[in-house]
């Protein structure tokens, strides 16, 4: 079908405005969070409600059409990159909160509702929706289902599959499945857990029924200043050794301070090689001690300082300047680049000096930004995509961070997903035999290969060694 | 720049990064605040106008986009751009939410007049039109002396609300928010302090300010004359040109404020006091808006809203008590333009008898911004609306707005509703407890 008439049959679904197809204003999808690979769809069809996404999508399925989701668009391993899907479908307008269960501590959103509107709309009732990326304030419910996103306080109350107990999922057929439901531990396969952090490959998530936490009755926010990485990496294991679970335990490296500092003004000496944001919480009741025994941690590992928050600005201010840590790096330089991968909590102090010694070998500046606490590295990388021979460079270091990440017994991915940016470094974790055990799982839902093409698995007829697109971009 | 072509049969016409700039040449804007932009996407949500339609061509990251394309000549600006760019209210909420300092408002500004050159000419005359209108003293006051004469008519707000919904039913109900015409005698060219005197400031009537809100006038300068401020009024200063910056007419406005500066740059006096919010945040750019006048500097550096002087010089212990239960409205020239948000409440819990009602999304623009209301009518309702519905959610018997373009939106869509909410400036709700 012709984009013109394709866009009259989708605009008498969704109305005149859900429909973007002027090619200059099609533009501004070409990218979302990750920037350094672009296309631009043919079509954006934004949906008002979770009936008109089906009848999209079932349109889309008459015609054959492959499409991909996308929410706010700020994902960062560009899992919302149209390749072989003229068709982008946006949540952005679902969002309604349908319905709040206060007693049974639950919650049904609709795709596009912001993930700080959640805690938002149940905090006066002292609960809140737990996972909380850096960009909560800005990325979707169904964004966080389809890159199973975590945050800072992943550390002890789990990633965005804990706290999803149903969704509903547009097929790719335009079919409506509800999944998992309103109780917890349904009898046969995980199916939410398989839709949870698929990115968008299996159809689309509408609604979902997420988990509501009770807000911790008082917390404990400290920052320990450090002299190095590796005397607060031994702190980070010591910790969680001493068997405290802190609600959240982030590293930020010498790089990442200074731009910090020079952003928010947050009181960082200038010449701390890191410092940990170390967060407490739970009943009142012990919780100091519980801070007393981790300070007593930190300085028997030489931290030199330890600031504890007195109250809610102070606390809000150290965290401001964690969440927006990478807007504040991103001032250093004109771009940067997001890497995440994990290791072993053990194994931080050598993957932060592989991360130095590549940075050296690539000539380039690398800043760190880690969720300590569970392994998960943030290395941002800083670049000026005006430079090609930097960005080839920026495009090798990356995949030798996840190379080392790998050979260190860790993984490709703590929460950005695979999307296109590591599709290529699948083969370092998965044998052919996995990869096509996980296409055939994927083909359950969506036979025909119409729900974002490309992504995640690598196409099973491609030698994934040689073809990958970031090492063709380096070539 | 190379285009790859995935082997594995995938996106055609993928490109890794954008095409190279185009050469040293450049057509309107500098690339650094451009490249400032990580295309994070954090200031979506902070965004009226993404926040009402969804669409990325309507956020800020969006603009951005576009205003580079345009800039490194990729797209022109055909309607369907300008529309996108048009649609931004200039609120600059999403510098407030930036985490990596993006300038929106100087890009945004810097694309504006270049846009407006490539208008049709029908188009563009009319928008002149409007900017001289609303900057003209002498038309100005002819244009709203009927709405003045009529103004707060319950027979206008009546049909306004038997007309809501449509275009004629807004402008009646503007009209009618727009307060009477109480004869308000001029004010002084100087008032003196009472008690110590503290410092001299010079304040501006302004231009709509003047002619619409004249009691606020008086109020302003008798509260600064109570916490001891001697105050020369400017009287004749005229616009200080942020309305046909707004409107992209780059030339006229800079031509205003070097006007304002020649009529008052010289001026021996601790501190400049605009009468609007969107006056203040215009002048305190002045040192970057003309870069080339070395007493520009000085004059941003001396302006300073009215509420925040009150704020830290204090007043005195009020006369009488606000009963009512207030909220506050958080104007976007001031809290994101000027960054002033805890001073107006401060001042009014000092005078209030209750605690202030939190208002829903205070942060988020009216739908006034300047002219915006009058260019862009569909969206200023759509946002009308949501603040309205906010503001009754907040169940506050008294909203405070401290700009003169909100007051008269969001009055206007309380007249509109029919519901029982006033909409006061908070230096008005501050006089009445300190001077009356």
């Amino acid at each position: 079908m012709a984009t013109g008439v394709l866009a009259r049959r989708l605009r008498a679904l969704v109305g005149d405005d859900g429909v973007v197809d002027a090619d200059d204003v099609l533009l501004v999808y070409e990218c979302d969070g990750y920037t350094l690979e672009r296309a631009a769809p043919e079509l954006v069809v934004l949906p008002r409600t979770p009936a008109e996404t089906s009848a999209v999508v079932r349109l889309l399925a008459e015609e054959r059409i492959a499409f991909v989701p996308r929410g706010a668009g700020t994902g960062l391993s560009g899992g919302t990159l149209p390749l072989a899907a003229p068709v982008m479908v946006c949540t952005s307008r679902l969002r309604e909160i349908e319905s709040i269960d206060l007693r049974n501590r639950r919650l049904v959103a609709q795709a596009g509702v912001v993930n700080s509107w959640v805690t938002r709309a149940v905090q006066g009732d002292r609960l809140l929706y737990a996972p909380d990326p850096s960009s909560q304030t800005a990325c979707t419910i169904g964004g966080n289902v389809a890159e199973n996103s975590g945050g800072p306080h992943t550390l002890k109350y789990g990633v965005t599959v804990n706290h999803v107990l149903g969704v509903e999922l547009v097929l790719p057929s335009g079919e409506v499945v509800r999944l998992g439901g309103a109780v917890e531990d349904r009898p046969g396969p995980d199916l939410v857990g398989f839709v949870v952090g698929s990115e968008g490959t299996l159809g689309i998530t509408t609604r979902a029924t997420l988990r509501l936490v009770r807000a911790p009755e008082a917390v404990r926010t400290l920052l320990a200043i450090f002299d190095s990485v590796d005397a607060a990496s031994e702190a980070v294991s010591d910790v969680i050794a001493s068997g405290i679970v802190p609600a959240a335990l982030e590293m930020m490296d010498r790089l990442v301070l200074q731009a910090v500092e020079q952003a928010f003004s947050a009181g960082f000496p200038a010449d701390a090689g890191a410092v940990l944001l170390v967060e407490l919480d739970g009943p009142a009741a012990g919780l100091e001690e519980q801070a007393e025994a981790v300070s007593a941690v930190c300085r028997r590992n030489g931290s030199r300082e330890i600031r504890v928050a007195r109250d809610e600005a102070e606390r809000a201010l150290l965290w401001k300047a964690r969440k927006r840590a990478f807007g504040a790096v991103g001032r250093l330089a004109p771009n940067y680049c997001t890497q995440d991968g994990v290791v072993p909590r053990s194994r931080l102090p050598e993957i932060v000096r592989a991360i130095a010694a590549t940075a050296e070998r690539h000539r380039l500046r690398i800043g760190n930004l880690l969720h300590a606490g569970d392994g998960n590295i943030h290395p941002v990388i800083l670049f000026d995509e005006r430079d090609a021979d930097e960005v080839r460079r920026v495009i090798e270091a990356g995949h030798e961070i996840l190379a080392a990440c790998v050979a260190l017994g860790g993984s490709l991915s703590g929460e950005h997903g695979i999307g296109v940016e590591k599709i290529g470094q699948m083969p370092l974790l998965f044998s052919p035999d996995d990869l096509l055990a996980m296409t055939r799982l994927k083909a359950v839902f969506d036979p025909e290969g119409r729900a974002n093409p490309h992504k995640v698995v690598p196409d099973a007829k491609v030698c994934v060694e040689a073809r990958t697109p970031r090492r063709q971009a380096a070539m | 720049m190379a285009e790859t072509s995935r082997e594995n049969g995938a996106g055609d016409g993928v490109s890794v990064c954008p095409p190279e700039p185009r050469g040293t040449q450049r057509r309107f804007v500098d690339t650094a605040p451009l490249l400032a932009c990580v295309h994070c996407g954090l200031c979506q949500d902070a965004c009226p106008t993404y926040v009402e339609t969804g669409r990325e061509a309507d956020s800020p990251r969006g603009r951005i986009h576009l205003v580079r394309a345009l800039e490194e000549g990729r797209i022109e600006p055909t309607t369907e751009v300008t529309r996108h760019l048009d649609a931004c209210l200039g609120c600059l909420a999403c510098e407030t939410a930036c985490p990596s300092g993006v300038p929106y408002g100087t890009v945004i500004g810097a694309t504006r007049p270049w846009i407006e050159d490539r208008r049709p000419a029908a188009v563009r005359a009319a928008r002149r039109a409007l900017a001289s209108l609303l900057v003209h003293p002498v038309a100005r006051r002819i244009a709203f002396a009927p709405l003045r004469a009529v103004g707060g008519a319950s027979l206008l707000a009546r049909a306004a609300r038997r007309l809501h919904g449509t275009r004629a039913g807004s402008l009646l109900a503007f009209a009618a928010a727009v307060p009477p015409a109480r004869g308000t005698p001029a004010l002084p060219g100087v008032v003196e302090p009472v008690g110590t005197p503290r410092g001299t400031a010079l304040f501006l009537p302004g231009c709509v300010a003047e002619t619409l809100f004249p009691e606020t006038a008086r109020a302003t300068v008798g509260l600064l004359a109570a916490a001891g401020v001697r105050v020369r009024v400017a009287h004749g200063s005229g616009c200080c040109g942020a309305l046909p910056h707004h409107l992209g007419r780059a030339d006229d406005a800079r031509a205003r404020l070097r006007a304002l500066l020649r009529s008052v740059g010289g001026e021996r006096v601790d501190w400049i006091l605009p009468s609007a919010a969107g006056c203040g945040a215009h002048l305190r750019e002045a040192g970057h808006l003309l870069a080339e006048e070395p007493a520009a500097g000085a004059l941003a550096a001396k302006t300073i809203d009215p509420l925040v002087l009150l704020a830290r010089l204090g007043l005195p212990e009020p006369r009488r008590r606000i009963a009512e239960t207030v909220a506050v409205h958080d104007p976007c020239h001031l809290v994101h333009g000027q960054g002033v948000r805890e001073e107006p409440r401060a001042l009014l819990r000092a005078v209030c008898e209750k605690p202030l009602v939190p208002l829903r999304e205070s942060e988020l623009c009216c739908g006034s911004a300047g002219t915006y209301n009058l260019t862009e009518p569909d969206m200023a309702a759509r946002l009308l609306e949501r603040k309205i519905d906010a503001v009754v959610a907040s169940g506050a018997q008294v909203v405070a707005a401290a700009n003169p373009g909100c007051l008269v939106q969001v009055r206007s869509g309380a007249l509109s509703r029919g519901i029982d909410v006033r909409v006061e400036h908070p230096l008005d709700l501050l006089a009445r407890a300190h001077l009356d």
